[in-house]
């Protein structure tokens, strides 16, 4: 059967091809069928959303940054990397995390999450790229620190290094997805000879550029607050992720069977309760060795006397309203086998993870410039690039979920999991 | 006035370098490329001994040019005429500045230095005497470490043997991240550029030492608040002036150690926490906060592969092992 798939491709003709290839693109319906079925209030919300923000998007290149951003020397950082780089890659962690999982340690069960985990991973880096392009005055040199200049002393350097190759590597981990979808099967073949190497790969920027983004807060001991400013910085970036990473995958999996129903198997759907269980177990693990981790950096650096200020009872509603009730929460939901709870937790330490990031990438950080809480308002214009970013992000995410075989198996390639 | 460093520390440095530049400061943009490449090579493809070693030693020792110069701010001596802003509007061919430099009612808001204005002062109430404010002159301090170059992912920013902190706009991509790692909030960004968006902040007039000059501000200087000089003999100016007034000065000179030590440095009448001046800096330079991360990286890129690797192996190991058991329960169920 797969040597006929392979005799019908090559002796396909071109308009043959075409008709394939716009059947695949429209998911084999007409174009007016496929216009009605974008007819829904979600895309319509949507349309709206990109309408406002995608022509600021535009005025950003012609007037520059000062158009939709603060445009101030006291903070350079605003959403764009406050949301979407620093906020983004702990929630895309998801590819490595359950990669690993599954080739590394063995956790075979949680194959149906696998492939959804590594798409969640690869979208979010590249959006995080994307947000990066928007934030840079000069976004066509983002390949300078490769061939340009080598500054290699700077950890952002590090983080640029890891971020394009993991960019790459993740794209070879999801391939086999596409090339199923495409029905390559040959180099399909060589994709998944990759798959080992690509996950060791994955693990390794994984660590280093996960902490590297808390490490790059290493610098500014005088600007974060000590509450959040600690040598542990990298080591809590990275311990955060992973949880961060096993709550990302309990929403997206939860989303995608809520609205996405028909494009999931059996397999999915009927695993998806058990496993998210297991998830939510491991992210309560995550948590409580996040929450200790950060006590200890507390304790390091004496800073107990700094929890009675007001700064102070924000880094407890951080603590212990979005890590510990969270970890709570899913040692609750798994204990009573409750997935509804473990799904409701989850969603509650994704929102957690972007808390904390937000708060060392803007709350925290110039905490003592004069009317600093009404510095860090975003302006609108900003806040709309991001959500029409957001958006799109959301709308591409779908798109893949619709055609590629994600949430289903290949009917052709079930057999070779 | 010779302004030429001196060169034998300067080779001790750079020891083991094939390719000598010409002046000075070529030597040191070729040290820091030595440094680069050795650090490029730890960091992308994990040769660890050598990467670790070459950073170390290329860092840890380096306690900043000798014979660089600086500028020493006597904040009791300054009376808030704002030549120096003048001056350096000049010297540096910035656009006109929006209130005329004679207009003291600047002082009414605390400014920081901006793309058009590298330099300005600022004024605040003196405890001592309510009558007469205390002025002070902010601009980049020039690190002798500077977070700024620690932070840059491609080397835009250089420290020259003379002193200042250079910044070349060829080589910025723009991602502002000098910004947020300047202890003093000295770099200013060009947000309304398209195009060429760049960094813009005080060179100590770099092109003007070069020739033999002073920096402009210095120059303009009618009080004598700003007196250029060798940095190590600033500071001998400053301990006597301490020493020689001890109720004039508090005992403190600020950029003597502050992240590392500064070539613009600072004496005053008041404590310097009541001048704006941030005064919760490590007294080591920044880049000491992050080399022992950076130190990881190799050692985590040697390791994990070989690590996951064996666990990935014994996982297989066992499978393998479930595989033999199984097929010799077969086996035995088929003798039965």
């Amino acid at each position: 059967m797969n040597t006929d798939i392979v005799m019908k491709r090559t002796e396909a003709s071109p308009v043959d091809f075409r008709s394939w290839f716009m059947g695949k693109l429209l998911m084999n319906m007409t174009w007016p069928d496929y216009f009605r079925s974008l007819l829904t209030p979600f895309n319509i919300v949507a349309a709206i959303i990109l309408s406002v923000g995608l022509p600021i998007l535009a005025l950003r290149f012609y007037y520059g940054l000062a158009f939709a951003t603060h445009a101030s020397n006291e903070y350079p950082w605003g959403l764009y990397l406050g949301w979407g780089l620093f906020g983004g890659v702990p929630l895309s962690a998801t590819g490595f995390i359950m990669a690993t999982a599954y080739y590394i340690f063995g956790f075979k069960r949680y194959h149906p999450l696998l492939r959804l985990g590594v798409l969640t991973g690869f979208l979010g880096y590249l959006f995080a790229v994307i947000y990066l392009l928007v934030d840079l005055g000069r976004p066509w040199r983002i390949y300078y620190p490769m061939m340009i200049g080598f500054g290699t002393q700077s950890v952002l350097f590090l983080v640029a290094w890891h971020v394009a190759t993991y960019l790459t590597v993740q794209f070879v981990e999801f391939s086999p997805a596409i090339l199923e979808w495409l029905k390559s099967q040959r180099v399909r073949k060589w994709a998944v000879m990759l798959t080992i190497g690509m996950t060791i790969a994955g693990i390794i920027l994984s660590t280093l550029h996960q902490s590297a983004l808390g490490a790059m807060y290493l610098l500014v001991p005088g600007k974060l607050h000590p509450l959040w400013y600690s040598s542990y910085l990298p080591v809590f970036f990275l311990s955060s992720s992973v949880y961060a990473a096993l709550a990302m995958v309990i929403m997206v999996s939860t989303l995608a069977a809520r609205f996405l129903k028909k494009r999931c198997d059996s397999e999915f759907l009927e695993s998806l309760p058990k496993l998210t269980l297991g998830l939510g177990q491991g992210a309560a693990v995550g948590m409580y060795v996040y929450f200790v981790f950060k006590i200890i950096g507390i304790a390091h650096d004496d800073n107990w006397h700094y929890l009675n200020t007001p700064y102070g009872y924000w880094f407890l509603i951080e603590l212990v309203g979005f890590v510990l009730v969270p970890a709570l929460l899913f040692t609750y939901g798994v204990k009573k086998q409750s997935v509804g709870v473990v799904r409701f937790a989850g969603f509650y330490a994704v929102f957690g993870i972007i808390f904390n990031r937000i708060n060392v990438s803007i709350i925290a950080l110039n905490w003592q410039l004069p009317e600093h809480l009404h510095h860090i308002i975003p302006p609108w214009k900003e806040a709309a690039v991001v959500l029409a970013i957001a958006t799109i992000h959301v709308l591409i995410f779908r798109w893949i979920l619709n055609r590629m075989p994600v949430l289903h198996a290949h009917p052709d390639y079930r057999e070779t999991h | 006035m010779n302004i030429k460093p001196n060169k034998a520390a300067i080779k001790d440095e750079v020891a083991g370098e094939k390719t000598g530049g010409d002046g000075p400061e070529q030597k040191k943009t070729n040290g820091m490329n030595r440094r680069a490449f050795l650090g490029t090579v730890a960091t992308i493809t994990g040769v660890t001994l050598v990467g670790t070693q070459g950073i170390a030693r290329a860092s840890a020792d380096f306690s900043g040019w000798p014979n660089s110069y600086g500028v020493l701010t006597d904040l009791t001596a300054c009376v808030g005429c704002r030549s120096c802003e003048k001056a350096c509007n000049e010297a540096n061919k910035l656009p006109a500045p929006d209130k005329p430099f004679d207009d003291s009612s600047v002082f009414e808001e605390s400014r920081m230095p901006t793309q058009k204005a590298y330099t300005v002062v600022n004024r605040y109430e003196n405890p001592k005497d309510k009558s007469k404010p205390i002025y002070r002159k902010v601009q980049c301090n020039h690190c002798k470490e500077p977070a700024c170059l620690t932070s840059c992912p491609i080397h835009a920013y250089t420290k020259t043997p003379e002193g200042p902190v250079t910044y070349n706009p060829d080589l910025c991509f723009g991602c502002r991240y000098c910004m947020t790692a300047c202890p003093f909030g000295i770099p200013a960004y060009d947000y309304w550029s398209a195009l060429e968006p760049r960094i813009q902040k005080c060179t100590m007039c770099h092109s003007r030492i070069k020739e033999g000059k002073i920096t402009a501000c210095a120059e303009a200087c009618p009080t004598g608040a700003l007196t250029f000089g060798k940095r190590e003999d600033l500071l001998k100016l400053a301990r006597k002036r301490i020493a020689d007034n001890p109720d004039k000065y508090v005992d403190h000179i600020y950029g003597e150690n502050e992240v590392g030590g500064t070539n613009w440095m600072y004496i005053a009448g008041v404590p310097f926490e009541q001048l704006g001046f941030p005064t919760n800096l490590p007294k080591r330079p920044l880049i000491e906060e992050t080399k022992g991360f950076l130190g990881a990286v190799p050692i985590v890129l040697t390791a994990w592969p070989a690590l996951f690797g064996t666990i990935y192996a014994a996982l297989r190991h066992r499978d393998a092992i479930d595989e033999e058991n199984k097929s010799a329960e077969k086996k035995e169920g088929v003798k039965k």
